[in-house]
Parts: structure tokens; C-alpha cells; sequence
């Protein structure tokens, strides 16, 4: 990788330069403030400047990942509606990378662009009451029927779901072969007949997350995502996303939790002492290596593909959201015992910035649990970074069907 | 946003690095050497500052040097702390060579210290600044360690780093950094029985030694700032390149190494152990690198990237070492096996140039974050 531009696949080079110079382009000929949001964002999308690493005639330019955000940028600096991406994370992050990789070219003109302008909302149907860390242990069955399949289960942890307009599920559509094989790939339809959200209420009062019923529901099996029996390796490029999606945003010093410590730090004298002076300190530190780990990833996205050094950046992210949470209570003394609200909402994003200290702490507990446990993402790490071998498994040549539950 | 990842350039100079090492400088060589008298390996510098010519790397062309920069030379640190190498380019190379390249940057060069930088850059001269270790690149005022009447040095510094095989001692003294030969008449040097073998320490005994003043006034406190500043920030790449050696011998020692019917290395307790060293040194990698970076283009943010450096590096370094000796099991614990040249090198790191929490104490002024009290 160069350090100035990059040329792309089909050979043409791009730089920032000449990025900016296609949006003030498109900017001439679309004018933000008197079309309709939706009409721009699809002219966007059309004119390749959405996710501009994706493929032409599917919102991109096949240009380098790493100039998305000078593309960004210039329409954020105009002014322009942007597609709201944290309301849409979900479908930007997770659905869409899957679908690039894995779909039709049917499937892939008829989800991206409503998905990437947010006119159709995109949630996950993958984990279940009893399929946690252990996903492919899933009970949820898909049954062929003719040219349908018919879907029966529960899922569990589905943010968004309330709004959705599809889901990406992973079913088991043979329960005779060992867990991993027997799995299916599918886009839901969530306005389907059988299809029931409910709330989930969490330790924060909210409801961010909702279980989902899925009860005879027909699904034609041209919603099926790769091919039947194959779902477990098409969830692996779900999932990998995720965890980039979870850990990689890119935040300038002190612009996550840390600035919030560092500013109650510098307005309060009287709340400071050295043992919690110390675990300040560290806790920059920390942060700002966790951010500089982000950047020094990012960098090798650039260049590549997710691989399994997301898993890493997850992990710090968690433990220092939860360390930074803790102290803060502990810095604000009986002040940071004071909650907003404990009435059930709705929310249907994570704002950590914007609530008490009594939410921050709460919400951080989930870090290390929701796209994989602390736990699981050790494992992936020991296993598939260091090559370290697997522990021995009972549940590896056995039929789904004959495994204890 | 600096670039974090190895250039072309960079990547094929670790590679050279690395194959020579492999070859000259074996864990199993470096422990077989490490009771002899010689403060390091001679022919091993040889090979590393004249045939390949990185002692150089920081001292412009015109001086005889590379011209190349901070990154580059962080390359070199992090092969050589890969490899525990017994070689004083550290303190040679780095700290005593980014002192006089501070000092030519501000004033004109008289003979005597361009032949110095040359042979310098040419490796055939070791030089050392003679300051405690452990001192830090941000203190108030210059650490004076000796007092000077018609050019004879008078002082005593104990624990110098790299200073027992050089050639040329800077010291620093009150009105000035003076150039003592090492061999001069009234340079004394006491070898420690210092916990590092592969970088021993000495004490320094100046009685009346032949001084030639490099620099006065603030220049001199500027010029060993900048040594310190570059010490500490090429330190850390070091720190990277320890703990890497000792994740990799370890994973490879659990893989290999079977108890109760299974590698050690299937299970989770040494596993998830491994995952946290793992994700310690990837960000390691990415701190030291942002010091590096930094200190290349002469960046405003150096002090804090090189502060976070130390806070950070040290800790991941002795962490990796100590979770290498005990992962190793009995074998670890021996003389034979090379992991305690790894966790000495990596516990006396985290003293050179400042402990983690001192550098801690110095982000606290950096970035605006007071104790409690003030």
C-alpha cells in the first residue's frame, strides 16, 4: 500500500483529491436542499460514492476502503443528509459484507441500496436461548416445503428487530449431521405472517433488544443466502464484521469515555485523590493504546480484509469501557449514584456519551458478552492467531440431533 | 494520522536484521557468551554498525551517516531486542549518537566531534552518555553527574547502560556536556554484577579525567533531552521485539509440550493467558510505532507519544517474560534455557529511562491531568 492514494482492482487510480473532486461533482448536479433525503442518498448510492469499496453498480468505485471517509467527510462538510449509520449499523456492518460476499447478483441489486440508505432496516436472528456462545448449537428449524422453507424458534438478543424490515437468520436444516454442517443461511422477512418481536428488557431498565418467535413462518428459497448445509461458514464473514463494526470506529484522543473521566477530572479538584489519580493515568494510557491499536488496524483493513485482529481490538474495547465505567461511579462518589430514569425505552442505539454514569457503568457490562464473549474471543485469539490447539470436544462427529441439551 | 505499518523499505531492513541475527547471534550463543569478560559482543557489532552499517542510521550523509531516520532505527532495536543481543547499539547508536546529532544541529562542528560522528556512523567508536539508566527524558534541569575545573571531569555515576566496552563517555556536567576518553587517565569503570548480562551496567569514577566541552548552556540540556527522548522511544520498539520473542518460544514450547494426554497449550488456563499477552503486544506494537513516528518527524505530540510509550511497553515486555519463564515450567527456571536472559533484559527495560509510573507521573503535566492536592 502506497501512502498517498491506491489503485484499485480495475486499475484506476484514486486519491483524495480525486474523490473529492467526484463529490463536489455530484454535489453540482444534486442539490441537497431541495431534493427529498431519500431521492439523494439513492442518487449517491447510484453514483458509486456510498461504500466506495464495494463494486460498481453496487454503491462503490471498487476503490481502497481506507478513502471512505474522505468521501464522508466531504459530504458531512456540505452539509448533506448522511443514512444515519449508527440506526443502521446492523445492516451496514453485518448484512451487507455477507451479502456482497455470499448473495445473488439478485440478492445483492435488490437489499444493498435500501439497506445502505436506510429505507429498509436490517437486524440479526442468530442467537438463541440456548445457542449463546455456542451459535452453532442452534435449535431454530427451517423445513422445505415445496418452494418455501417453513421456520420455527426462538432467537434471542436482537437489537433493532422492532424495526426491521429484514433479518438475517441462521437456521438448522438438517439436525441429522454433526452442528456445524447442518446449518442454512437465510434473509427473513420480518413483515411475514408468524414473525413476533418483544421487548427484552436489560440490567440498564431498557429495551434495547428483543426476542423474536419465529412461528411457521414461510420463507421463498430465494431468500436463502449461499447454499443449504453451508450457513456456519457464511456466518463466519457476519460475524468477523461485527466484531471490526463493535471496536472500529475512529475516534480522535480522549473522544470516547476517557474524555468524559478526563473532564470531570479537570473541573473537579475536590473529588480527586491519588489512588484514584493513579488508575486515571492508567486508564489514559490504556485508552489511548487501545485507540492507536484501532488506527494501526485500520490501516491493515486498508490493505486487506478483517481478520482476526478485530477480536483483539473487541476485546481491550470491552475491558477498558468497563474499567473507565467503574471509575467514574467511584470518582463521582454518592453524585454518581444518581440515575435519569429507570423507565423501560425503546432505544435502538448505545449512547454512552449522552447518559448518567449509572447507564455507562451498566451498558459496559454487555461489552464483554454481546459479538462474543470475552471468553470466546480468547479462544478465537490462542486458536487462530497463535495456532494453539483446541480442547478436546464431544460435540464435533455427533448429530445435532444426539447431543445432550 | 501517522502510518503505523511498516513501509517496503522498513519491512526489507527487518527481514536483513533478522536473518543475520538468526545466523551470528542464536539464544543459545548469547547464554553461552554471558559469563565472559567482554562487555559485548564485538564481532556480533562488527557484523551489525561496519559490515551492514546501521550504527549510522540517525547521522546525516554529510557526516558519514544513513540519513535515515527514527523508524528505521526502531526497526533495528526491536530485531535486536528480538534476539536479547549483546550489543550496545542503544546506547551508542541512539541515545549518545541523537545527543551529538542535537548538538550539530544547533552549532557548527569542530574536527574533533566530526570525526567522532564518523566513526560513529562507521561503527569503529562506541560512545555512551554517562547518566543513571533509569533516567528519564523529562526531568526539569539536565542530570549533572560531574563537576569540571580547566577541563578535568570530576564525578561518580553508578548503573550506566552500555558504557562498560565504549570507547567515548558524554557527560554531562554543570556548565556544559564534556567528551571523556574512556581510556584517558582518571576514568575508572566498575562492572556490575548487573541483573541484564546481556546489557551490563557500570559505575563511573571521573578523578580529575581529560574533558573536551561538546556543548554548553541550554544546548546541552537540549542535546541530552533529545538523546533520552530518543533512548525512551527506541526502548519501547525494543520492549516489542522481547515480548514478541518470548510469546513466540512460548506458544511454541505449549504446542509441543504434552501432560495428562494433551498439549499444555489446549488448555484454556494457558490459553486465555496467552490471548491477553497477545493483545498487550499488539498495541504495544502500535504505541511504539506511534513513538517512533512521531520522534521521525519531529511531531509536537513526541513527548506524550514517548511517555505513553514507556507507560505502556514495559509492563507488556516483563509480563510476556515472566509468562514465558512460567508457562516453560521447570525449564524456564534453569540457566540452560535462554527465557531468563529474556525476563532480566525485560525487568531492567522497565527501570531504563523511567518506570512506567514515572512516565505516567509525566503524561499527568503532559495532558493536563493534576493529582490530587494540586
Amino acid at each position: 500500500m502506497s501512502r498517498d492514494g491506491d489503485v484499485s482492482r480495475d486499475g484506476q487510480q484514486y486519491d483524495a483529491a480525486g474523490l473529492r473532486a467526484r463529490v463536489a461533482e455530484f454535489l453540482a448536479s444534486h442539490d441537497h436542499t431541495t431534493m427529498d433525503r431519500v431521492e439523494f442518498l439513492r442518487a449517491r448510492f447510484d453514483a458509486g460514492l456510498a461504500w466506495i469499496h464495494f463494486p460498481v453498480g453496487l454503491g462503490g468505485l471498487g476503490a481502497p476502503r481506507a478513502l471512505q471517509p474522505v468521501v464522508d467527510e466531504a459530504f458531512a462538510a456540505a452539509g448533506a443528509p448522511d443514512n444515519e449509520p449508527r440506526r443502521i449499523g446492523i445492516g451496514l456492518g453485518m448484512a451487507a459484507p455477507t451479502i456482497l460476499r455470499h448473495g445473488t447478483d439478485e440478492q445483492r441489486r435488490r437489499f444493498l441500496r435500501p439497506l445502505w440508505t436506510g429505507e429498509e432496516v436490517w437486524c440479526q436472528l442468530f442467537s438463541e436461548p440456548n445457542a449463546g456462545s455456542d451459535l452453532a448449537a442452534l435449535a431454530t428449524r427451517a423445513v422445505r416445503d415445496g418452494d418455501d422453507w417453513v421456520i420455527n424458534g426462538q432467537k434471542v438478543w436482537t437489537s433493532q428487530a422492532h424495526l426491521a424490515r429484514w433479518a438475517i437468520l441462521l437456521a438448522r436444516t438438517d439436525p441429522d449431521v454433526p452442528k456445524h454442517r447442518g446449518l442454512t443461511y437465510f434473509i427473513c422477512d420480518m413483515t411475514a405472517p408468524g414473525v413476533q418481536v418483544r421487548p427484552l428488557r436489560q440490567i440498564t431498565g431498557d429495551a434495547e433488544f428483543n426476542e423474536v418467535f419465529l412461528t411457521d413462518v414461510r420463507l421463498p428459497d430465494s431468500l436463502r443466502l449461499g447454499a443449504v448445509g453451508d450457513g456456519w461458514r457464511v456466518a463466519q464473514t457476519t460475524l468477523m464484521n461485527e466484531r471490526v463494526a463493535i471496536g472500529g470506529a475512529a475516534l480522535p484522543r480522549e473522544g470516547g469515555m476517557i474524555g468524559i473521566l478526563a473532564r470531570t477530572w479537570r473541573e473537579r479538584p475536590d473529588l480527586r485523590t491519588p489512588g484514584l489519580h493513579d488508575e486515571l493515568l492508567r486508564l489514559w494510557v490504556a485508552a489511548e493504546a487501545v485507540r492507536l491499536t484501532g488506527e494501526r488496524l485500520r490501516q491493515q483493513l486498508a490493505a486487506g480484509q478483517p481478520g482476526p485482529e478485530g477480536s483483539a481490538v473487541k476485546l481491550s474495547f470491552a475491558t477498558l469501557n468497563q474499567r473507565l465505567s467503574a471509575l467514574e461511579v467511584e470518582l463521582l462518589g454518592v453524585e454518581g449514584l444518581r440515575h435519569d430514569d429507570w423507565t423501560m425505552r425503546r432505544s435502538s442505539t448505545v449512547d454512552f456519551l449522552e447518559r448518567t454514569p449509572v447507564y455507562r457503568y451498566l451498558r459496559a457490562k454487555g461489552n464483554s458478552i454481546e459479538g462474543g464473549t470475552s471468553e470466546i474471543l480468547r479462544n478465537i485469539i490462542a486458536e487462530r492467531v497463535l495456532g494453539l490447539p483446541r480442547e478436546p470436544r464431544s460435540d464435533v462427529d455427533v448429530a445435532w440431533r444426539d447431543l445432550p441439551k | 494520522m501517522k502510518h503505523l505499518l511498516d513501509t517496503p523499505l522498513e519491512a526489507d531492513l527487518r527481514a536483513g536484521v533478522r536473518a543475520m541475527l538468526a545466523d551470528r547471534c542464536p539464544p543459545q550463543r548469547v547464554l553461552a557468551r554471558v559469563e565472559s569478560d567482554e562487555a559485548y559482543d564485538r564481532a556480533l557489532w562488527h557484523t551489525l554498525a561496519v559490515e551492514m552499517g546501521l550504527a549510522g542510521l540517525l547521522i546525516p550523509e554529510r557526516h558519514g551517516g544513513a540519513g535515515a531516520g527514527l523508524r528505521e532505527a526502531a526497526v533495528v532495536c526491536e530485531e535486536l531486542g528480538r534476539a536479547v543481543a549483546p550489543v550496545p547499539y542503544l546506547g551508542s547508536a541512539v541515545v549518545a549518537t541523537a545527543v551529538l546529532v542535537a548538538v550539530h544541529d544547533e552549532a557548527a562542528l569542530d574536527a574533533e566531534d566530526a570525526a567522532l560522528l564518523r566513526d560513529l556512523a562507521a561503527g569503529t567508536r562506541v560512545a555512551a552518555l554517562a547518566v543513571p539508566y533509569s533516567t528519564p527524558p523529562f526531568a526539569a534541569s539536565m542530570p549533572v553527574v560531574a563537576s569540571v575545573t580547566d577541563g578535568s571531569v570530576t564525578g561518580t555515576v553508578r548503573g550506566v547502560a552500555d558504557a562498560l566496552g565504549a570507547d567515548v563517555l558524554l557527560v554531562p556536567a554543570a556548565d556544559g556536556l564534556y567528551a571523556v576518553d574512556a581510556d584517558a587517565p582518571g576514568v575508572e569503570r566498575v562492572a556490575v554484577a548487573s541483573l541484564d548480562l546481556t546489557r551490563p551496567l557500570c559505575d563511573l569514577v571521573l578523578r580529575g579525567a581529560p574533558g573536551r566541552l561538546v556543548a554548553h548552556g541550554p544546548a546541552a540540556a537540549a542535546a541530552v533531552t533529545a538523546g533520552l527522548t530518543a533512548g525512551a522511544a527506541l526502548l519501547a520498539a525494543e520492549q516489542v521485539g522481547l515480548a514478541q520473542w518470548c510469546l513466540d518460544s512460548t506458544v511454541e514450547y505449549v504446542r509441543g509440550r504434552y501432560q495428562f494426554g494433551r498439549p499444555v497449550g489446549s488448555f484454556q488456563a494457558l490459553k486465555h493467558r496467552l490471548a491477553d499477552v497477545w493483545v498487550g503486544l499488539t498495541q504495544a506494537r502500535a504505541v511504539a510505532g506511534y513513538a517512533a513516528a512521531c520522534l521521525a518527524d519531529n511531531d509536537p505530540d513526541t513527548p506524550v507519544a514517548v511517555a505513553l510509550a514507556q507507560a505502556h511497553c514495559a509492563g507488556v515486555a516483563v509480563t510476556a517474560a515472566e509468562e514465558c519463564v512460567q508457562m516453560h515450567g521447570g525449564i524456564g527456571f534453569t540457566w540452560e534455557h535462554p527465557a531468563h536472559l529474556y525476563l532480566k533484559r525485560a525487568k531492567a527495560d522497565a527501570i531504563g529511562f523511567g518506570t512506567a509510573d514515572r512516565h505516567r507521573a509525566g503524561l499527568a503535566e503532559l495532558v493536563d491531568l493534576p493529582g490530587a492536592g494540586r
